[in-house]
């Protein structure tokens, strides 16, 4: 079990008290490519979010890699993110100052558990495996949204992580880069069995993962 | 977990470098304040540094000689009958007591035993009229030993032509006051006739002294104390002043006041006779740390305002830092070493500049009737003021940036990946 979560509750106190999610009982399995598929706030992304251990105010319990993490503190968090996740966002939010190849490799230089040269060279390989090798010295802010976007899945890949999550990393693609972006997806989880949980409003893209989980009004339907 | 020194390094040094014209402004800010802290401390304490020469080091730590007063006891006082009167004694005159000190010799040689004690220079003056024709100039010739007083007083500075040493004792020697040669219109090694009293002396003329007080070197002149003490027709162990130094300036109040007891002289400490002198120095120095610290303050702000500016444009980094496992602290750290990177690049600068600026002072020609000996601005170039500005860029600047880099660490990044 990749993740797990037991009866999930968040609630947001401002401007008025409102319950944005309501007992949230899910798992993921190793090697599972789930989309959660939903209206505009019906509370995916706020799951999302505490699914990716950056929201920590709500209640109820949550397992990441058979571990439960609720209660640890953020500097922990951070580890673990840095360590077991990889994120996905749907803007495409590099660094734009550094090269695509100093964004790919910041994760695993904060990781530290390899020297420089070694992460750049798997810094290189991931941007190889997204097609962008010949990208890897130019600053981020120059390159297109597509190619950003691989960037980031690459940036994602760099720590080897249990879990991808992605808040809508197609929402901002044209349909032939976000064909693209499945496509490379798909290919992570079935050549690398990497576990994969994806935010999307795009029921084409919903409807080629494994599992969908529908969510309404802070619960999860199916 | 800790990041890597080097790696927030660069993070920072990236971020610093792609804003490079704000980077610029603040570390400028800094650069001014430390560069005027250097410029102004420089030259205020070289300046001090001088008048302490002018004034301080040319004072005996302890002056001992007998003063011109009343008797403290009237002879009526000792009279039994009058024992338990009030009496009356009005028109008092001062006592004929001479000003010679009594048992001078023994003193000096039991003062020059005292620990505390570095330098014991005995003095006679002597009253003389310098003669040229039928001019007549009233003046003073001290008798000093000359070795002493250019060893301790630094006497050897303010003696703009000839050499001290030409001033032996047992010779006709005379080291004059530039302002009576001046008026006489004498040149060195002449000779000047003094009078003092009845008999007339030929001197020659060695030195001539100029202390840079127009008043006192159109009176006084030095010769050695045998010879002042045969001008004035007096023994040779005739001494109406004792001059002290000490090891330790601060124990002059406590010694002097002994002394005082001890012997029934009157002595007077060096920080009586220069009080208004130390206050002086001291509220300039007060000036000139006010100003700089405020100097250094404003680049603070400064330096605050644009780290504050950076850090809301760098909003989404910092996000992305904080999704991709950065912590908090880490995210603290970097904003912090960006500030202190511009302290430390402003306050080498700084340092430069002041360093620079100093030097073109020091340089600068500068020459005053007061102070004969000086022919540039005086400028200290203690290494302190070096250190103290470089340590204060570095602390100020990490305090301008601690509070911005907090805001950084506290910032959510869910909101700002869903505020879009």
């Amino acid at each position: 079990m990749i993740l797990e979560t037991k009866n999930i509750n968040k609630y947001f106190r401002k401007p008025v008290k409102f319950h944005a999610l309501k007992d949230i009982n899910i798992s993921i399995e190793k090697g599972e490519f789930v989309s959660v598929m939903g209206k505009s706030g019906c509370g995916k992304s706020t799951l999302l979010y505490i699914l990716s251990t950056m929201d920590t105010d709500y209640d109820g319990e949550l397992f990441l890699d058979n571990q439960l993490i609720t209660d640890k503190t953020n500097e922990e968090l951070a580890k673990l993110r840095n360590e077991l996740i990889g994120f996905v966002f749907q803007f495409h939010y590099l660094l734009p100052e550094f090269t695509v190849l100093d964004n790919v490799m910041l994760p695993a230089e904060k990781l530290g558990k390899k020297s420089k040269e070694e992460i750049r060279i798997d810094g290189m390989e991931k941007l190889r495996l997204l097609g962008i090798e010949n990208q890897a010295h130019k600053k981020a802010n120059l390159l297109s949204g597509g190619q950003k976007q691989r960037v980031s899945i690459a940036r994602a890949l760099i720590n080897n992580p249990k879990i991808i999550m992605g808040d809508e990393p197609t929402g901002n693609l044209d349909s032939k880069n976000a064909d693209n972006v499945f496509d490379i997806f798909k290919e992570l989880n079935t050549s690398q069995d990497l576990s994969l949980l994806i935010v999307t409003h795009d029921s084409d893209f919903a409807e080629k993962t494994d599992r969908t989980i529908t969510m309404e009004d802070g619960r999860i339907l199916s | 977990m800790k990041i890597d020194f080097l790696f927030t390094f660069r993070i920072s040094r990236i971020h610093l470098t792609s804003r490079l014209k704000q980077t610029i402004v603040a570390a400028l800010g800094v650069t001014f304040g430390i560069g005027t802290y250097i410029i102004l401390m420089s030259f205020m304490t070289g300046l001090n540094g001088i008048l302490d020469d002018l004034i301080l080091n040319r004072t005996p730590h302890v002056h001992l000689f007998n003063e011109t007063k009343q008797s403290q006891y009237q002879p009526i006082v000792l009279h039994k009958d009058f024992q338990y009167k009030i009496n009356f004694v009005s028109s008092v005159k001062p006592s004929d007591a001479p000003i010679k000190i009594k048992n001078a010799i023994p003193m000096i040689q039991m003062l020059e035993q005292d620990d505390n004690v570095k330098a014991v220079t005995p003095q006679y003056t002597a009253k003389v009229f310098y003669l040229a024709g039928s001019t007549q100039l009233n003046g003073l010739i001290k008798g000093v030993d000359i070795n002493k007083e250019v060893k301790h007083y630094n006497l050897n500075s303010y003696i703009s032509q000839g050499d001290y040493r030409d001033l032996k004792p047992g010779t006709n020697t005379i080291i004059l006051g530039k302002g009576i040669a001046k008026k006489l219109s004498l040149e060195l090694y002449d000779k000047i006739t003094v009078n003092a009293g009845n008999n007339n002396i030929a001197l020659k003329i060695v030195g001539f002294y100029e202390s840079g007080m127009s008043d006192v070197d159109n009176v006084q002149s030095y010769a050695s104390i045998e010879t002042a003490q045969r001008i004035g027709g007096v023994t040779n162990n005739y001494i109406t002043d004792i001059n002290i130094k000490l090891y330790k300036k601060e124990l002059a109040p406590y010694m002097a006041d002994r002394l005082e007891k001890q012997f029934s002289i009157s002595a007077v400490d060096i920080n009586e006779a220069n009080a208004q002198f130390d206050t002086g120095t001291g509220i300039r120095n007060l000036i000139s740390y006010a100003v700089s610290i405020t100097l250094l303050i404003v680049a603070g702000f400064g330096i605050y305002n644009i780290l504050n500016m950076f850090i809301y444009e760098k909003m989404d980094d910092i996000a992305i830092l904080k999704a991709t496992g950065f912590s908090g602290k880490d995210v603290q750290r970097i904003f912090i070493l960006q500030a202190m990177l511009i302290g430390l690049v402003g306050g080498i600068l700084g340092l430069i500049l002041g360093y620079g600026v100093s030097y073109l002072i020091s340089i600068s020609p500068f020459e005053t009737e007061a102070m004969p000996n000086l022919k540039t601005f005086p400028v200290n170039f203690n290494p302190m003021f070096y250190v103290g500005g470089m340590a204060f860029a570095l602390v100020s600047t990490f305090f301008a940036g601690y509070l911005p880099a907090r805001k950084a660490k506290n910032i959510d990044p869910v909101e700002i990946i869903r505020g879009k």
